[in-house]
């Protein structure tokens, strides 16, 4: 199973960011070329879709880091724990159906009351959905690693099925849901598509910092990560307990992604809502340690490409799935890199 | 049972074991290299490498080239796993997420490169069933087994070859001790390195075939991310079948049972929305996974090292 240890101890400096960044777009660059693109026009619409602009920063990129940044915050609190949680995908989506179902029948509401309805909507549905495995785990011993992965795909399947169903627009021509109800919508920057979900994901990074280095929680979090059986044996930390939480937050902070993206972007539920970010994401937590500071840098990093894949799809005929590359390759060197200390 | 009855269920069984050869194929492939003590994620990314490996393969040249080539995208996945898990020693679960997800991105590219934006609705020279004489005729279990592409013979050929090799050779006998305890293996003289690495490329190279199976003689064309967790379900598959090939075989069986459910509602004429059938392959791993895991032992250093 996964070592807490090795994970916890990354240690690399932003020599081996910038190397990972590197070695992802070179990899990125010989895919493109292999495959028969024109890889440098390919590569400048990537890089003007994320940073090439005013434009491009505030609506495209930051937009997108929003439930990177989040979705990153919570693996990275799993992570901690040494907990594995690859099923955001799956919970981000359980909290876009929940803030969707309740998006729908706030008309009525005011916006101070309508907007966080649908981020409690998102954190509690994406924290019972992770609550399965985390059932499975503690009572029949099944790793969280099947049970999360296998989820992912349930959830999709849920989706399709409310989008063509239940929650279908109502002129039923669409595989969508109708739009959410004004007032539940997240207001935005002027001029841009920036909703406030970004300041709620600087707001998450900055308590989860504080909650990692100043509480007793998160010093019992550390210890549980760094040796599970030394924190079990002292017998003051209830290490299953630990774990469990904080996959709940994890799950819980994935579905309040799901939630931000619909309040603030898409405004209705369809499928394909996300183009991975919750394995993205943990591209997001490993590039910086799980650190949760550092993570808002490498969610708007990360944004960026993704707002960038959007763009070379658009300008050079490139999938935008093409640039999951850049995440594996970024992974994969910060793993050797921590092999390498 | 009447006759009608009898030919559903004949039906139901052939499209089960259809349906379940990709899964045996990647999970036989799997067993090998968790026995060894690795258990490898990348297993999805080389059966979707595999798929559009055999679906460009046939496109370009014939069915059997098409296996060829999956055969190769999958080993060619597993060497670059393999090399940074068993060479580089990297965690195995976030290195196998890694690759499957560089797999999805690479295929991706290379699909629409390959075969242009209208490659959707691309048809593929595939393999047809070739019911072999005799067997096939026995009612019932001879049509589910017997008549089926030439891939579900080669899934049963490596079930079989799966056992003898884990428990009839020494290079298995090797591969299991290295499994249980890399330390204890190595004091007795194996080369555990050289071992693990060869049971992830056995692994992956018959997830790849996984793939082509699943392409040449199942789906028929090629479409992104096609493969939908197949490779996690044999992972999970294994587990369940206690790490034994035949019983994961049998687990196999089962799970393509699950799969073809699909076929027998709508031959009923019984109306469910389809997405019901897309979820409970998943959430009957998930159960399975509940209720038999308890009881089951995994080679004891599985995932270490």
């Amino acid at each position: 199973m996964t070592d807490p240890r090795g994970i916890r101890t990354l240690t690399q400096g932003p020599v081996i960011v910038g190397l990972s960044l590197l070695c992802g777009a070179a990899v990125l660059g010989i895919e493109l070329r292999f495959a028969g693109y024109d890889a440098s026009h390919a590569l400048v619409a990537l890089w003007d879709g994320a940073f090439g602009s005013w434009y491009a920063v505030t609506s495209a990129t930051l937009p997108r880091a929003v439930p990177l940044i989040v979705i990153g915050l919570g693996i990275a609190l799993a992570f901690r724990a040494g907990a594995l949680n690859i099923g955001a995908e799956g919970q981000f989506y359980a909290g876009a159906m929940a803030a969707t179902f309740v998006g729908l029948r706030l008309n009525a509401w005011p916006s101070l009351l309508a907007v966080p309805a649908l981020w409690i909507a998102g954190l509690v549905a994406g924290a019972l959905w992770v609550s399965i495995p985390v059932l499975l785990r503690v009572r029949y011993g099944v790793v969280e690693v099947l049970s999360t992965l296998l989820l992912n795909f349930v959830a999709e399947g849920l989706v399709s099925f409310m989008v063509q169903g239940p929650l279908q627009e109502a002129r039923g021509v669409y595989p969508q849901s109708d739009p959410i109800a004004q007032s539940a919508r997240l207001p935005m920057l002027a001029g841009t598509r920036l909703h406030l979900g970004f300041l709620v994901a600087l707001l998450l990074a900055f308590l989860l910092w504080i909650v990692f280095t100043r509480t007793l929680w998160g010093f019992q979090l550390r210890a549980v990560g760094a040796s599970p059986r030394a924190a079990r044996v002292s017998g003051r930390i209830n290490t299953e307990a630990v774990v469990a939480a904080t996959l709940l937050g994890s799950g819980a902070l994935a579905g309040l992604a799901g939630a931000l993206e619909v309040g603030g972007v898409s405004y209705a539920l369809f499928q394909n809502l996300s183009p991975g970010y919750g394995f993205t994401a943990i591209a997001v937590a490993l590039l910086v340690r799980l650190d949760p500071l550092l993570i808002i840098l490498s969610g708007v990093l990360l944004g960026g490409m993704e707002a960038g894949a959007t763009a070379m799809q658009r300008e050079a005929a490139v999938p935008a799935v093409a640039v999951s590359v850049v995440e594996a390759t970024i992974i994969v060197v910060v793993l050797l890199a921590d092999r390498l200390r | 049972m009447n006759a009608e009855q009898a030919g559903q269920a004949g039906g139901f069984l052939a499209a089960s074991v259809r349906v379940a050869t990709p899964l045996m194929l990647a999970a036989t492939g799997e067993t090998i290299t968790e026995r060894a003590g690795i258990i490898n994620l990348s297993i999805e990314g080389c059966m979707l490498s595999g798929a559009l490996a055999a679906a460009m393969g046939a496109a370009w040249g014939n069915p059997w080239w098409g296996i060829l080539a999956a055969a190769g995208a999958g080993l060619a996945l597993a060497v670059v796993f393999a090399s940074i898990v068993v060479g580089g020693g990297v965690d195995q679960i976030i290195a196998g997420m890694a690759l499957t997800l560089g797999a999805v991105g690479v295929t991706g590219a290379a699909y629409r490169a390959a075969f242009g934006p209208e490659g959707v609705g691309l048809s593929l020279p595939t393999f047809p069933p070739s019911p072999v004489p005799g067997f096939a005729d026995v009612p019932v279990i001879g049509t589910a087994l017997f008549d089926q592409s030439v891939l579900s013979y080669l899934a049963y050929f490596t079930v079989l070859c799966g056992w003898f090799l884990l428990y009839r050779t020494r290079w298995g006998l090797a591969l299991r001790a290295t499994g249980e305890s890399i330390e204890a293996a190595r004091a007795a003289g194996v080369p555990v390195q050289t071992t693990r690495f060869a049971a992830v490329l056995v692994g992956g190279g018959l997830g790849g075939l996984a793939g082509g199976s699943l392409v040449l003689a199942q789906v028929g064309t090629f479409a992104e991310r096609m493969t939908a967790g197949r490779g996690f379900i044999a992972i999970a598959i294994v587990a369940l079948g206690g790490w034994h090939p035949l019983r994961v075989a049998l687990a196999s069986l089962f799970f393509g049972g699950t799969m073809a459910l699909q076929f027998v509602f709508q031959a009923a004429g019984l109306s469910a929305p389809y997405q019901l059938f897309l979820m409970l392959p998943y959430l009957v791993t998930l159960f399975a996974l509940a209720g038999f895991v308890g009881r089951l032992q995994p080679p004891s250093g599985l995932g270490k090292g």
